[in-house]
């Protein structure tokens, strides 16, 4: 299903009421790697975390459906979820990670609204915590993590010490479906639920949204007959 | 163009925006093909309406002035179907694409056209509900029960005709119907006639389908696939036969020859046995899945099937199946610079062993090439015929054989189509299947539901 982006009137930033919100693809991978981890019994328990205003604790029982134990919905609403970036996230996720002595931290490498691919690194520059970020590949070696990272000239294979955060790419396995029975299952198990203030975190940015435009409509293209024809339109409309 | 479409153009503008009309060469060129061997037959116009509501206004503005209607969802189909044999006005409905009215607890969806089968299971993928019909490519949903679609699992989950509810559909005149009563979506019902099945493969020549709404499935807790080769045709499909007899719920039986095999082989550098092959796939629980899987193997073994090679998780399903989705791409790689054309009989199960022998004799006797892909479950399999379309001589031999293969399936029983639908080339087929009395009454439904035969003129009857 195609929905169009529209953008509010006021040109402050896109409209998001009534569109439907699911898990991020990225994150799916990364939630997909985290249950398959637990599942070959490397990791002990699995936590899906969401800040956001009251509708994304569906996509923490999405994230239960697919095998993670239990959620927590960090609540951010309003003018604060607005103004919400990568980096009031990864102090959330940094205070978190020390709260629950998280020996592993897994995102999707970027959210396809907002294509920052920032909030994994931030996180682990936070928590000094090593990276292993683009991940195509993860082995937990004892108290090591092998990481195979898509980059553009090719693959880099990197060893780095857990605690650690990592950042899903594409190729990192392929997430599953959750199916009815778990998602009756998913129902009993716990959603905390807390703010960011709780965490001693505090919401301001520092990045004001200046305005957002529709990019320009495509004009028509026109025809012209001779090769001269082409060289003086380019010309008349300064292209060359 | 001829004169009166100075009238009817700004008539069709002022319902569906001025973007929302083109007579653009190469926009009418893309709507007048398919995926199949017919050739390009452009409409006059091509029209975008965004609602039901302007499709019944365009309608009516055809219907007056005596336009033909064809419509079009993705432009997939395989039989012709879109192709504007007298000109006219294609609407095209790929601008109506809201899912709608999903209702998770009673497994209904209503959908537009605009809407396709991978968009749709994206669309449900939090849910644990999808809808499985699969007929390979990644079709309109309201286009595949235009076709009364199929495909690789339909041997568990049916076909459109199983699945659809209920329809909206606009009739040559603009009036809009609801084939089971608005809005209405029981799992059964006895009220009236079946309309919703009349239109479930009419294939645009009664309506134009605005709405479908469609019976979901729970997704599966877990799948399992498995690679069994045989020593012969007869085997794979004694094999089959008796699976389905033991009443396993097997989700996906699909048989390949040796040609296939060999072809597919070479495409994705694989090295299955080049000899007469079942890809199987079972959903389930994880016991009910130990016990279909027992159960099947061992009646695979007693028709002297290899060992099963296996695959659990997604990734390695996907590369096993990978083989089977290549079918046609590897047929072609068989002979670069060659067209494709895909043969769709189905016969009772029992008879399926005799015609594919039949069949394959038939084709090495007369030098075609034709890999064998087959939904062996339903007793439906396909030729993928590899043609050089510049060959005369070939292009008839191949044409010949269709018939020749179509009307064995006739004299066992079975239809000409299983799945692809009349469309442009299977009329004739289609009056010898019918006998002249069933085509007489479809022939007064059509007449009655469209007098002036403006929609998709040309097609099935």
């Amino acid at each position: 299903e195609n929905t169009k982006i529209r953008v509010k009137p006021d040109h402050s930033g896109v409209v998001t009421d009534g569109v439907k919100h699911s898990m991020n693809p990225f994150c799916e991978i990364a939630v997909e790697e985290a249950v398959k981890l637990k599942e070959k019994k490397l990791i002990k328990e699995v936590v899906a975390v969401s800040c956001g205003p009251t509708q994304v604790t569906e996509t923490i029982r999405t994230a239960l459906a697919m095998g993670c134990d239990r959620g927590i919905h960090v609540e951010v609403s309003g003018k604060d979820y607005e103004a919400m970036g990568p980096l009031q996230i990864s102090k959330i996720f940094a205070a978190l990670a020390k709260k629950e002595e998280a020996s592993l931290i897994i995102l999707g490498k970027q959210a396809i609204d907002d294509d920052c691919n920032q909030t994994g690194q931030m996180t682990a520059a936070l928590l000094d915590w090593p990276q292993g970020t683009f991940a195509s590949e993860v082995t937990i070696d004892g108290e090591k993590v092998k990481v195979v990272r898509e980059i553009d000239g090719g693959l880099e294979t990197i060893k780095i010490s857990m605690p650690a955060v990592l950042t899903a790419d594409l190729r990192l396995n392929t997430p599953r479906y959750a199916t009815l029975p778990n998602i009756m299952k998913a129902k009993k198990k716990k959603i905390a639920n807390m703010k960011p203030a709780d965490l001693g975190v505090d919401m301001v940015s520092r990045v004001e949204v200046l305005r957002v435009d529709e990019p320009p409509t495509r004009l028509a293209g026109v025809k012209v007959e001779t090769v001269d024809d082409l060289v003086a339109k380019l010309r008349a409309n300064g292209t060359i | 163009m001829s004169g009166g479409w100075e009238r009817v153009i700004p008539a069709f503008r002022s319902v569906c925006g001025e973007d929302g009309v083109s007579l653009g060469e190469a926009v009418r060129e893309q709507h007048g093909r398919d995926e199949s061997v017919h050739r390009c037959r452009p409409p006059d116009v091509v029209v975008w309406p965004r609602s039901v509501e302007e499709v019944s206004a365009l309608a009516k503005i055809c219907h007056h002035h005596h336009l033909p209607i064809i419509p079009f969802g993705t432009g997939t189909g395989l039989e012709g179907g879109v192709g504007a044999l007298k000109g006219g006005v294609c609407f095209s409905l790929r601008n109506m694409d809201r899912v709608l009215d999903l209702h998770q607890e009673d497994f209904d969806v209503s959908v537009e056209p605009g809407v396709t089968r991978k968009g749709l299971n994206s669309y449900l993928r939090d849910t644990g509900l999808w809808f499985p019909v699969d007929p390979g490519a990644d079709a309109s949903l309201c286009g595949m029960a235009a076709t009364s679609a199929s495909g690789t699992n339909a041997v568990r989950y049916g076909t459109m005709r199983e699945n659809v509810l209920n329809l909206e559909v606009v009739l040559a005149d603009g009036s809009i119907i609801h084939t089971a009563g608005r809005g209405r979506r029981p799992r059964k019902t006895s009220a009236g006639y079946n309309l919703t099945n009349l239109f479930v493969g009419s294939e645009g020549t009664l309506g134009v389908i605005t709405k479908t709404t469609l019976r979901l499935y729970g997704v599966p807790e877990a799948m399992v696939s498995a690679v069994c080769t045989f020593p012969s045709v007869q085997a794979a499909v004694d094999s089959t036969v008796q699976v389905l007899q033991t009443g396993v719920p097997i989700a996906r039986i699909e048989f390949l020859d040796d040609v296939m095999i060999d072809a597919c082989n070479r495409f994705n550098l694989l090295s299955y046995p080049v000899a007469p092959t079942l890809f199987l796939e079972f959903h389930g629980t994880e016991k009910s899945l130990e016990e279909q899987v027992t159960v099947t193997e061992e009646i695979t073994q007693a028709n002297g099937g290899s060992d099963f090679s296996w695959a659990r998780d997604a990734e390695t399903r996907g590369r096993l199946w990978k083989a089977r989705h290549d079918a046609w791409y590897a047929a072609l790689a068989l002979r670069p610079g060659c067209k494709a054309y895909s043969t769709d009989v189905c016969v009772p199960l029992s008879r399926l062993p005799q015609i594919i022998v039949e069949t394959k004799e038939d084709l090495m006797l007369n030098r075609l090439t034709g890999p064998i892909a087959g939904h062996v479950g339903d007793g439906n399999f396909h030729c993928i015929m590899v043609m050089d379309p510049n060959d005369q001589d070939e292009v008839i031999r191949v044409h010949e054989f269709t018939e020749r293969l179509a009307r064995r399936a006739l004299a066992l029983d079975g239809t000409c189509t299983g799945e692809h639908g009349v469309g442009l080339g299977k009329r004739a087929l289609l009056r010898e299947e019918m006998g002249p009395l069933a085509i007489e009454v479809m022939q007064g439904l059509k007449t009655t539901l469209d007098p002036k035969n403006l929609m998709n003129p040309g097609k099935v009857l």
